[in-house]
């Protein structure tokens, strides 16, 4: 058990570090869990949350949630919001693969109708979809025209022929952050990424198809409200991918170039190098924050054009086009980003800039922001499970207001990738979890041996702490049937 | 082995400790073990390609953060697996040279067994020194 001594219980979710901790921490830091969840928790998410405290100009608290573990800067599952005016910007706190996030698609078909194709379909979606360690994507682009797309974002989809009108409106911040000017990125973030559109990368990246049984459905109202159980067995599909190497050079870039002014020019003093940070209103803090919305808008591009290319599979092996088969998405949601939002704090409505590190935004009802046809229900919120465990469809709460209107974004890991390579055979877990009914199609028996759910903290208790926690509340849990993974 | 790699930091990515007499020695060992992530036999790289690489930093520690760094770059950038033929760090009034080779070959999943993308090598726990019995350096990469 790694809990510090110092944690006090302040409800039955809610876990807090006083000030008093740590020398150096601004406010106190609250860790949303069960009992359970917190006393498996690793040591480092204490460690990294109450580092998260000492920044400048954070508000409130510095946040983890359920799912959190322990990560690099801030712990995965962190939140912080800074005072745009006197705060800090890190990349630390965003992550190296950001705006890496999580897409749902409805289909009208049912399990009884894909099962008979499931092979195929899986095997179709593998070789359709760029997996893996380098992969190159489908959509070839010149590096002029890459700088265009990630100002643009899904904008750019909509253009070019991989998007629909729903599908922007469907995405967080409609598929593109305003304000990215890829002046502000470099030539070697750009080599880097511009031939990587349409790829899904590896690790726990993944494009799975699942099924919505009836019996898992918590909230039929907002379950039929976000278009799941319109048939009976269900067929979705929900992946997971980022900003591929683009998003990892332009945090390399800033990582650096914010370690080398943040003491000798802005007199910052942090406790952990990957915390490296400059102030939000200085040179290097905007050029940052407009190359992150740049890799935010390529991590929206390039989940959009593998829901173009998932389209094409469907179509393709079901004889229908992607309206008959009803290939809508429910949502985008983006787990590694800084945002510029509006929360109230001590009573007043004020601009914040919000980190959100392997997080997921989850807006209540009536946000601003929001689709219309979400502004009764809130925010769609997907929470990725393990590939063996399954997934979470939730919605977003009123009451999720403390932290910023945040949730969790996944399981959390509990066992490193090298005990779970040590613990686990990628072969036999595949032969496994097909004896399971799910079929899964790898690049790598070594990644997924990585990802086998007892990695992985168990994901009902996460989400339901996060809704007991009053963060996000449980629509459906959705079952995997099929998994392609880098 | 001259480097192992860990499970006790950053469960979500992976650590690994590198052990050398010499500077180069430790350059290489570490690229290698940040190679033998993603490619999980790095006997089986054939070495039919050549990369040219001259970096310049103000100290071993950042050299050996950009050097890995340039690794993960041309994985992406030209999908190709490069482990170091030659290298040569030297010091100077104005920082610390790294001269030297790569080589290797493009990505091939019909003969490379690929395993996990790198992404960055993170400043977590990150440390470079010179010990009593030569180099040692700790990395934690983000996959």
């Amino acid at each position: 058990m790694n809990v510090p001594a110092a944690l006090k219980r302040i409800t039955d979710q809610v876990w807090e570090l006083p000030v008093s901790y740590k020398e150096g921490m601004l406010v106190p830091a609250r860790i949303f869990a069960s009992e359970k969840l917190i006393r498996e928790m690793d040591a480092g998410v204490f460690e990294q949350v109450s580092n998260v405290a000492t920044l400048p100009g954070i508000q409130r608290y510095a946040y983890c949630m359920p799912d959190g573990h322990w990560g690099y800067g801030f712990p995965i599952g962190g939140v912080a919001a800074m005072d745009p005016g006197s705060g800090v910007i890190s990349p630390g706190g965003i992550g190296f693969d950001i705006n890496c996030g999580m897409r749902l698609v409805l289909t009208n078909l049912t399990a009884e109708q894909v099962l008979p194709k499931l092979h195929q379909l899986v095997d179709r979606l593998f070789a359709r979809i760029p997996t893996g360690v380098g992969c190159h994507g489908f959509v070839k682009l010149k590096p002029d025209d890459f700088r265009s797309l990630v100002q643009q974002g899904s904008r750019w989809c909509l253009k070019n022929g991989f998007a629909t009108q729903h599908d922007l409106e469907m995405t967080e911040e409609e598929g593109c952050f305003s304000g990215a000017d890829a002046s502000h990125v470099s030539d070697k973030a750009v080599e880097r990424g511009y031939n990587q559109l349409g790829t899904l990368g590896s690790g726990n990246h993944y494009c799975e198809v699942q099924v919505v049984k009836p019996e898992n459905v918590m909230d039929a109202e907002l379950a039929a409200a976000f278009g799941l159980t319109t048939v009976p067995n269900q067929v979705v599909v929900m992946f997971h991918c980022g900003s591929r190497g683009f998003g990892h050079q332009v945090a390399t870039d800033y990582l650096k170039l914010f370690l080398s002014v943040m003491g000798r020019k802005y007199g910052i003093k942090i406790v952990d190098r990957e915390l490296a940070c400059a102030p939000f209103q200085s040179p290097e803090g905007q050029a940052y924050f407009s190359a992150m919305k740049c890799a935010v808008n390529m991590a929206f591009a390039n989940r959009q054009v593998i829901l173009h290319r998932i389209r094409e599979v469907f179509s393709d092996m079901f004889h229908a086009s992607p309206d008959e088969l009803g290939l809508r998405m429910v949502y985008d949601v983006a787990h590694n980003t800084a945002k510029l939002e509006r929360h109230e704090i001590n009573g007043t409505r004020k601009e914040l800039l919000v980190h959100r590190k392997g997080s997921t935004r989850a807006f209540g009802p009536g946000a601003a922001g929001l689709p219309s046809c979400y502004a009764k229900t809130g925010q769609p919120v997907i929470i990725g499970g393990s590939m063996e465990t399954g997934s979470y469809l939730l919605a977003g709460m009123q009451t999720g207001a403390d932290a910023f209107f945040t949730t969790a974004h996944g399981s959390g890991r509990t066992m490193s990738r090298h005990e779970a390579k040590k613990t686990f055979r990628g072969d036999k877990l595949q032969r496994e979890m097909e004896a399971r009914g799910i079929y899964v199609r790898t690049d790598s028996f070594g990644g997924l041996a990585e990802e086998a759910g007892p990695a992985y903290k168990n994901i009902d208790e996460v989400v339901e702490a996060t809704e007991l926690a009053g963060l996000s509340k449980r629509v459906a849990r959705l079952v995997p049937i099929g998994n392609i993974k880098g | 082995m001259p480097y192992q790699y860990r499970g006790d930091i950053a469960h979500a990515d992976v650590a690994f400790d590198a052990w050398a007499e010499t500077l180069e020695e430790l350059f290489r060992d570490a690229a290698r073990a940040t190679m033998q992530v993603m490619a999980e036999n790095l006997d089986g790289i054939r070495l039919t390609q050549t990369v040219e690489v001259k970096l310049t930093q103000e100290d071993e520690e950042m050299l050996l953060f950009d050097f890995l760094n340039e690794l993960i770059f041309y994985k992406d950038a030209k999908r190709l697996l490069l482990i170091p033929a030659e290298l040569t760090i030297s010091r100077s009034d104005s920082g610390v040279e790294l001269r030297g080779t790569l080589q290797g070959e493009e990505i091939d999943p019909a003969r490379h067994e690929m395993s996990t993308d790198v992404k960055a090598v993170t400043m977590l726990r990150y440390a470079v020194r010179k010990t009593s019995e030569g180099w040692h350096a700790t990395v934690v990469l983000d996959v």
